[in-house]
């Protein structure tokens, strides 16, 4: 380390993907990122919700409308998938923030489990949407 | 030539702002708040995609509804913008990239944030 150095030094990079070997408590790491950015995306659509309600039967017509159609379907499906599993590791990191399941063994069950649930939620959230009239 | 200059020495005025951990704890119990309040506006959701424009202004004229989801968005907005901001803070270098990056994050979440929640207050205020 040099003398030279007057100010603070850069904070270093998280490293990128490229240098991870696969292993499931890293795949669950990164979804919980992707789905994060995803809901980012997912909360504005429904603050644009709110908007259109404000703006009168027309606006929110036409939202209904978009969110309806095939490709709002499709969003709706991945936003739905996002937040349950986005939820279940949320919740899977506050376990750990508590100082609980940070073993391997511990780490890699609860990473299969909050996949599994995500799923599992997601479809029979789909399935309550259809009985309901929803979709 | 080794360094003769103490571990104390060099870092005295580049340590720890002290802010840390205030800032852990709010998001926490940000994502805390987040768990009961989001499951709850999924079946909101479901119950809004049902009905027309008509069901959805009454839906939100309920104070319990129009309270729990400003609280929602309020507090899904906060979550995000610091969600994000550890990412771009992770990825992108030093910079003004990263500072436009951080501005822009912050900016767009204030605003749709505040956006949300002012048009379901007038909604519930005003029944449309």
């Amino acid at each position: 380390m040099s003398d030279a150095a007057t100010g603070p030094r850069e904070p270093p990079l998280s490293p990128f993907t490229t240098v991870w070997r696969w292993h499931v408590t890293m795949f669950a790491s990164i979804a919980h990122r992707v789905t994060g950015v995803a809901l980012y995306v997912g909360a504005l659509i429904a603050a644009a919700w709110a908007v259109s309600l404000a703006a009168g039967p027309q606006p929110y017509a036409a939202f209904k409308g978009l969110m309806g159609s095939p490709i709002g379907l499709v969003v709706m499906f991945g936003l739905t998938v996002s937040f349950f599993y986005h939820l279940a590791n949320g919740i899977r990191h506050l376990v750990w923030d508590a100082g609980h399941g940070f073993d391997i063994k511990s780490a890699n069950a609860s990473a299969v489990l909050v996949i599994a649930f995500a799923l599992a939620a997601s479809v029979a959230i789909w399935v309550i949407a259809a009985m309901t009239g929803a979709v | 030539m080794a360094s003769y200059r103490t571990p104390l020495g060099r870092a005295r005025g580049l340590g720890s702002a002290k802010h840390g951990v205030g800032h852990w704890i709010s998001e926490r119990v940000g994502a805390i708040a987040l768990v009961p309040l989001t499951l709850w506006a999924v079946f909101g959701v479901l119950r809004l995609a049902a009905g027309d424009y008509g069901v959805a202004v009454a839906w939100v004229s309920q104070p319990v509804n129009a309270v729990l989801m400003a609280l929602t968005l309020l507090v899904s907005f906060w979550h995000m913008q610091a969600g994000l901001r550890v990412v771009i803070e992770d990825y992108v270098e030093t910079g003004l990239a990263k500072t436009a990056l951080l501005i822009a994050n912050l900016f767009v979440c204030g605003l749709a944030g505040a956006l949300a929640v002012f048009s379901i207050l007038k909604v519930a205020l005003s029944g449309a």
